[in-house]
C-alpha cells in the first residue's frame, strides 16, 4: 500500500492539520517511507495470536461514585485562549 | 571532589542530612552552573529565584525523614507542575500553566525535593535527539569536533545530568527516551516496568508505552529515585497495585549466580565493534562476578521497530487530538471553527509530530486497522512471548543500549527511518511492558560515552539495579568531558 | 381479545409501503458523580461549574472509571432481559469537535457491556417483541450554544462526561406509535431500575432514529438514514412521519436514498442534512490505552439479580392474577411505577376493580386537568380506598361518590366525614324505600297499568322519580329491587 496525494489531504483532514502543496509533498515521502518500513510485519506469522493492547495484568481500577471535584471553573478556564470566565468560545459553529 | 554539584545525589543528601551542607548552598551551587550552561540549552523553563527560596524554607524546616531533603532536582517539561510553565517543548503548549501537579513530581517535592525548572526535550516526547524541540536542540556535554546531540527525547534532563546542572531528574521513556540518551551522555537512566509509576499529570504521547524513571549520575541514585517515584496512583487506571521496594538499602554488588541472557538477535548486522567490545566487557565482568551468562533468542527482535511505529503514532494521534486551541496554548484564527483547529495544529506542531499524527490516523483508519495496528499488536504480543519464553531461563538480559555513539546535530534530519533506527535495542523493551537500565560502559573511539542495557523481568527492577550496580563498580566509568560551554 | 390489525403503511404508487424503524437510545445514568471523573452531574449548574481537569482534558489527566455506573448498567441490561457480558472493553471514538474537549469519546465498540436482549411492547393489536442488540456505556459530550454571539459559538463542559447508556435496538419498530411505546416501556423499565431518570426535557433520554422504507411484503431493507438527537417521542413521531415520506417520495420518483445523517428541524416540522457531518466519518475506533478490559464476574451479577426490584412486565403480570385486572387496565396501571404503587394501595385496602376503575377514570381525569404527577395527587390513596369502601358498603352510590370525588379533590378530606357533613349518606333502610315507592306508583297509576300492559321502558321512570324523592341518596339497587317487586 502506498500513500498518494489524495491519502495525506484525507488524512490531515481527519487530523484538522491544515495542509499544502510543500506540506503535501514532504509528507507523501517520508510517510511512504514508514509504511515501507513497517510493511516488514507482513513477514510475520500471526495466526491464532491475540492482539495485545495493555502489558498490565490486573482488575480495572474502580472510583466510588463520590464527588470530590467542586467547582473548578477557574482552574479549567484560565489556560484558555478566549479569556472568557465563564465559557470556552470558539468561532462559530453551524451545524 | 570540591564542588557541591559533583556529588551524586545520593553523597548530597547524606551530607545535607549531617548538616554538612545546607539546602539552600545545594540549591545555589545547581543554579549557579545550571545560569552558566545556558549553551547546552537544557532548560525550557528556569525557576531558579522560587528554588533559592524554597531552599531557605527547607533549611528552616530541615527533616532528615525525607529521601530528597534539599535535592535541586530539575525535571522534563513532560511533566505537569503546578502554575510551573509546562510545554511538552511544543510551541502548542507555550504558555501553559497547569493547576495541578503531576503524581510522580509531586512525590519528588514530598520528599524534600526542590525544583530547579524544566527540562527541554524533543517535541511531545517524539524525537531520538531533542531535535524536534520548539525550544531548540540541546547540546551534549560530550563532544568532540561538533556539537552533538545528547539523544531523546530525554535530551535536557540526559545533557543536564552529565553537566551537573541538576542532582538528578526524572525523563519519560515511551520506546527508549530515557536509555537512549542516558546512554548518549554517560549516565544512568531506568524505565520502570510499565505500571511502575503513575502516569498522572505526564503529558501523554503513547499510553500503553510512557513510563517515567528516574535519570541519574550513577546508579545507587537510580536506586534512591526509583524508591520515590514508584507506587500505585488510583488515579491512573493502569497503575500497578504493588509494593515498592526500598530499592537502595537492598541494593547489593553481590550477584553470583544470576543467570543473565545474551540475545543472538541483538548482533545486528554492521554494529561498531567497539560496541560488540563493550558488550564483551560487560558479559566478562558479570563472568568474573559469579553470574551464569546464557545464550538466549528473542526472534521477533527485528520486527519490534515497525511495530512500534504504527502502534506509538495510533496511540499519540490520539491523544493529541486534545490540542485543538479551544482549552489551553496556542490558537490560530480560522473563519470557521474546523479552520481555527487545522490552522491551530498546522502552525502548533512540528514536523515530526504532524508525521506521526498523519501515521498514526492512517493506520487507524477504515479499512487500514487491521492491516497495520491489529497485526501490530499481535506482533507486540509475540515480542512479549519472548521475552516471556527467555525470563524462564534467565534473571536479566544484557544488551547494547544504543547502536552508536551520540552523533552531530542534524546527521540524521533527512530520513525518519534513520532516527528511529536509534531506538532498536530500547523500542521492544517498551512492548513487553518491562524495566530496563542503561549505564555508562565505556567510551568509544571517539571518545564519547557507550552504555549497556539490562531488562529485568516484571516488576524486578531491583536486580536489574543490583546486576548494573555490580558491573558498574567494575567499570568505573568517570566522565572525561571539559566544561567548554562555560 | 381485540381484532385491531397492524395498519400502519404509507401508501405510494408503486403500493403500500412499510417503514422500518431501529434507535440508539441515548439514557443518562443516574448517578452522583460522572462516568470517569468525580464531579458531579446535577442538571442546571452554573455553565463550567461541575468540570473537573478530566472532563477539560487537561494533558496528563486520566480516567477513573465509576464503580456505580457500571452497576447501572448491568442492572439496565438485566432488565431489558439481555445478555451480561463479563468481559467488556473502552473504546476512543475519535472526531473533533467543540463540545469534544478530548478529541475523543471513550464509548464502547467491539465489546460492549450488554448484549442482546429484548422489549415486549402492549400495542391495539397484540404484543410485539422488540430486539435490543446491545447496550454499552459511554461518555456524553459538553453543550456549545450559538445563539449568544453572531460569530461566536460558547461551549459548557457541565455535561462533558457524564456517563450514557446506549441502547440499540434491531431494526424491528415499524410505526410511529411503536417508536413511542419503545421508548415508553425502556424509560418505564429504567425508572423502575432507578438507573436513569428518563427525564426527556432535561436531555437524559434522547434517540437518533434510523428510518428507512421499503414496500409490503418485501424481504430487503431500504437505505437508512439517521436522524440525529431527537428528544421527545413527539417529535420522533413527527420526524419519522416526514422522513418515511420524503424517502418514498425519492424512491416513487425513481431517485436514490443516500444513507446520511439528517437533523430534524422541529419548527419546521422536517428533516435536513447535517451541514456539518458533509465529511465522511472514520471514527478510528481503538482500545483506550488509558483503561483496561472490564471484567466482571457470574457472582457480580448474581448479586445484582437479587437486587432488582419487580419489573413492568412482572408486575403487569401479578396484577392481573392478584387484581383479577384486565391486560389494558394493568399496561396503563404498571406504565408509571408510581402509578401502580398508588394503585396497590387503593386496591389491598378496599375493591381491586373499583380501584382500577376510578384510578383510571375521575383520578386521571383530575390529574390531567391539573397537570400533575400522581406523586402529586390531591386525593391520597388511603382516602380514595376509604371511598371506595364506603361505595361498597353502601354508605354512598356510585353517583354520590361523584361529588364526593369532587370534594377530596378540593381538600383530600376524609371522604366519610365529607359524606356526613354535606348529608350525602345514601338511605339503604328497605322501609323508607318502600314507603316511597308506594308513594310514586300510586300517583302514577295510569303509567303502572301502561307498563304492565309492555312497556317495561316505563321502569326507569319510576326510579328516577324515587331518587327524586330520595335527593339522590336512594340505594339504587335497593330500589331497583323493591320496584321489580311492587310491579309484578
Amino acid at each position: 500500500m502506498s500513500i498518494t496525494k489524495d491519502t495525506v489531504k484525507k488524512i490531515s483532514k481527519l487530523s484538522r492539520i491544515a495542509s499544502n502543496e510543500k506540506f503535501e509533498e514532504n509528507m507523501i515521502k517520508d510517510l511512504n517511507s514508514i509504511l515501507k518500513f513497517v510493511e516488514q510485519l507482513n513477514e510475520v506469522n500471526i495466526d491464532n495470536v491475540e492482539p495485545l493492547a495493555s502489558t498490565v495484568n490486573q482488575e480495572l481500577i474502580k472510583r466510588e461514585d463520590e464527588v470530590k471535584v467542586v467547582n473548578k471553573k477557574k482552574d479549567i478556564l484560565i489556560n484558555s485562549p478566549s479569556e472568557n470566565e465563564d465559557f470556552y468560545v470558539v468561532p462559530k459553529v453551524i451545524e | 571532589m570540591s564542588e557541591i554539584y559533583q556529588l551524586s545525589l545520593f553523597e548530597l543528601v547524606n551530607k545535607i542530612k549531617s548538616k554538612e551542607i545546607s539546602c539552600e548552598e545545594a540549591t545555589k551551587s545547581y543554579v549557579e552552573r545550571s545560569s552558566k550552561s545556558k549553551k547546552l540549552n537544557c532548560y525550557v523553563e528556569e525557576t531558579f529565584d522560587i528554588a533559592l527560596k524554597k531552599a531557605k524554607d527547607l533549611d528552616q524546616s530541615f527533616n532528615p525523614d525525607k529521601k530528597l531533603f534539599g535535592a535541586p532536582i530539575a525535571v522534563k517539561d513532560l511533566f505537569c507542575t503546578n502554575g510551573v510553565q509546562t510545554t511538552a517543548s511544543s510551541k502548542m503548549l507555550k504558555g501553559f500553566k497547569p493547576q495541578y501537579e503531576s503524581t510522580v513530581t509531586e512525590k519528588l517535592w514530598n520528599e524534600g525535593a526542590n525544583l530547579l525548572g524544566k527540562l527541554n526535550c524533543d517535541e511531545y516526547a517524539m524525537g531520538s535527539s531533542n531535535e524536534t524541540s520548539y525550544f531548540g536542540n540541546v547540546i551534549n556535554p560530550y563532544r568532540n569536533d561538533e556539537d552533538l546531540v545528547p539523544g531523546g527525547s530525554s535530551g535536557g534532563c540526559s545533557s543536564s545530568v552529565a553537566a551537573n546542572l541538576t542532582s538528578a531528574t526524572v525523563g519519560t521513556d515511551t520506546g527508549g527516551s530515557i536509555r537512549q540518551p542516558a546512554s548518549f551522555t554517560g549516565i544512568v537512566g531506568l524505565k520502570p516496568t510499565y505500571g511502575r509509576c503513575s502516569r498522572w499529570g505526564i503529558v501523554a504521547f503513547a499510553s500503553s508505552l510512557d513510563q517515567a524513571g528516574p535519570m541519574t549520575k550513577d546508579v545507587k541514585d537510580s536506586a534512591l529515585m526509583m524508591e520515590v517515584i514508584a507506587g500505585h496512583d488510583e488515579k491512573d487506571s493502569t497503575s500497578a497495585k504493588k509494593n515498592v521496594e526500598p530499592f537502595s538499602s537492598k541494593l547489593t554488588k553481590d550477584i553470583k549466580g544470576l543467570k543473565i541472557g545474551i540475545p543472538k538477535e541483538y548482533k545486528v548486522d554492521g554494529m561498531p565493534k567497539e560496541i560488540l567490545d563493550l558488550w564483551d566487557k560487560g558479559i566478562e565482568i558479570s563472568k568474573s562476578l559469579g553470574c551464569e551468562i546464557k545464550e538466549i533468542s528473542l526472534p521477533h527482535t527485528k520486527y519490534a521497530l515497525p511495530a512500534y511505529y504504527i502502534i506509538a503514532p495510533a496511540e499519540a494521534s490520539s491523544n493529541l487530538a486534545r490540542y485543538d486551541g479551544v482549552k489551553y496554548g496556542f490558537r490560530a484564527e480560522g473563519k470557521d471553527l474546523i479552520e481555527m483547529y487545522e490552522n491551530t495544529r498546522a502552525q502548533g506542531f512540528g514536523d515530526e509530530v504532524k508525521r506521526r499524527i498523519l501515521i498514526g490516523t492512517y493506520v487507524l483508519s477504515s479499512g487500514y486497522y487491521d492491516a497495520y495496528y491489529l497485526k501490530a499488536l499481535k506482533v507486540r504480543r509475540l515480542i512479549k512471548n519472548d521475552f516471556d519464553e527467555a525470563f524462564k531461563e534467565v534473571d536479566t538480559i544484557l544488551t547494547p543500549t544504543t547502536p552508536s555513539s551520540a552523533f552531530a546535530i542534524g546527521k540524521n534530519d533527512d530520513d525518519p527511518i534513520s532516527m528511529y533506527l536509534n531506538d532498536v535495542f530500547t523500542v521492544p523493551v517498551n512492548l513487553a511492558g518491562l524495566p530496563a537500565i542503561s549505564f555508562p560502559a565505556g567510551y568509544d573511539q571517539k571518545n564519547l560515552p557507550l552504555g549497556l542495557q539490562l531488562i529485568g523481568k516484571s516488576f524486578d527492577e531491583q536486580t536489574i539495579l543490583n546486576n548494573a550496580y555490580a558491573i558498574e563498580q567494575n567499570i568505573n566509568f568517570k566522565p572525561n568531558y571539559k566544561d567548554w560551554w562555560i | 381479545m381485540s381484532e385491531k390489525q397492524f395498519d400502519y403503511y404509507l401508501k405510494g404508487e408503486k403500493g403500500d409501503y412499510e417503514v422500518v424503524i431501529g434507535l440508539e437510545v441515548h439514557a443518562q445514568v443516574l448517578s452522583k458523580a460522572k462516568l470517569f471523573s468525580a464531579s458531579a452531574t446535577q442538571f442546571g449548574a452554573e455553565p463550567n461549574s461541575q468540570v473537573s481537569l478530566v472532563d477539560a482534558a487537561m494533558p496528563g489527566m486520566l480516567p477513573v472509571i465509576n464503580k456505580f455506573c457500571i452497576e447501572q448498567a448491568v442492572k439496565t441490561g438485566l432488565g431489558l432481559n439481555a445478555k451480561i457480558n463479563t468481559f467488556s472493553k473502552f473504546d476512543r471514538k475519535n472526531y473533533f469537535y467543540a463540545d469534544l474537549p478530548q478529541g475523543y469519546q471513550i464509548s464502547q465498540f467491539k465489546h460492549p457491556i450488554v448484549g442482546e436482549g429484548k422489549v415486549i411492547l402492549d400495542m391495539p393489536y397484540g404484543t410485539k417483541e422488540v430486539g435490543i442488540e446491545r447496550l454499552h456505556l459511554e461518555q456524553d459530550a459538553g453543550k456549545s450554544m450559538h445563539d449568544q454571539d453572531p460569530n461566536h459559538s460558547f461551549v459548557d463542559l457541565n455535561r462533558s462526561g457524564i456517563a450514557l447508556m446506549e441502547i440499540v435496538s434491531k431494526p424491528d419498530l415499524r410505526s410511529p406509535s411503536e417508536v413511542g411505546e419503545y421508548i415508553k416501556k425502556l424509560r418505564s423499565i429504567m425508572r423502575y431500575l432507578n438507573t436513569c431518570d428518563g427525564n426527556m426535557e432535561q436531555g437524559s433520554l434522547r434517540a437518533d432514529v434510523n428510518v428507512s422504507v421499503r414496500l409490503k411484503n418485501s424481504k430487503n431493507f431500504g437505505t437508512r438514514c439517521e436522524i440525529k438527537n431527537v428528544n421527545s417521542i413527539k417529535f420522533m413521531q413527527q420526524a419519522i412521519e416526514y422522513e418515511a415520506r420524503r424517502q418514498i417520495n425519492l424512491i416513487e420518483d425513481g431517485k436514490e436514498v443516500d444513507q446520511e445523517t439528517r437533523l430534524f428541524d422541529t419548527k419546521k416540522q422536517e428533516t435536513r442534512s447535517m451541514r456539518s457531518k458533509e465529511d465522511a466519518h472514520d471514527y478510528r475506533y481503538f482500545p483506550d490505552p488509558d483503561l483496561l478490559p472490564l471484567e466482571i464476574d457470574e457472582k457480580y451479577i448474581e448479586d445484582l439479580k437479587k437486587t432488582l426490584p419487580e419489573l413492568p412486565d412482572q408486575k403487569k403480570q401479578r396484577l392481573i392474577s392478584d387484581f383479577k385486572l384486565t391486560s389494558y387496565e394493568a399496561s396503563v396501571i404498571i406504565s408509571d411505577q408510581a402509578v401502580s404503587e398508588y394503585y396497590e394501595k387503593v386496591a389491598k385496602n378496599s375493591d381491586y376493580k373499583l380501584a382500577a376503575t376510578w384510578l383510571m377514570g375521575d383520578l386521571f381525569a383530575t390529574l390531567n386537568k391539573e397537570a400533575k404527577d400522581i406523586t402529586e395527587s390531591p386525593v391520597s390513596a388511603e382516602n380514595l380506598a376509604k371511598m371506595i369502601n364506603l361505595i361498597k358498603d353502601g354508605t354512598i352510590s356510585g353517583k354520590i361518590a361523584k361529588t364526593v370525588f369532587e370534594e377530596m379533590v378540593k381538600s383530600d378530606g376524609d371522604p366519610l366525614k365529607i359524606v356526613e357533613d354535606k348529608g350525602l349518606k345514601q338511605t339503604s333502610d328497605p322501609k323508607e324505600i318502600e314507603n316511597i315507592v308506594d308513594k310514586i306508583l300510586a300517583s302514577n297509576q295510569d303509567k303502572v297499568e301502561q307498563y304492565k300492559s309492555g312497556k317495561d321502558k316505563l321502569f326507569g321512570f319510576f326510579v328516577g322519580q324515587v331518587m327524586k324523592e330520595m335527593k339522590g341518596k336512594g340505594n339504587p339497587q335497593m330500589i331497583n329491587d323493591i320496584l321489580k317487586n311492587k310491579l309484578k
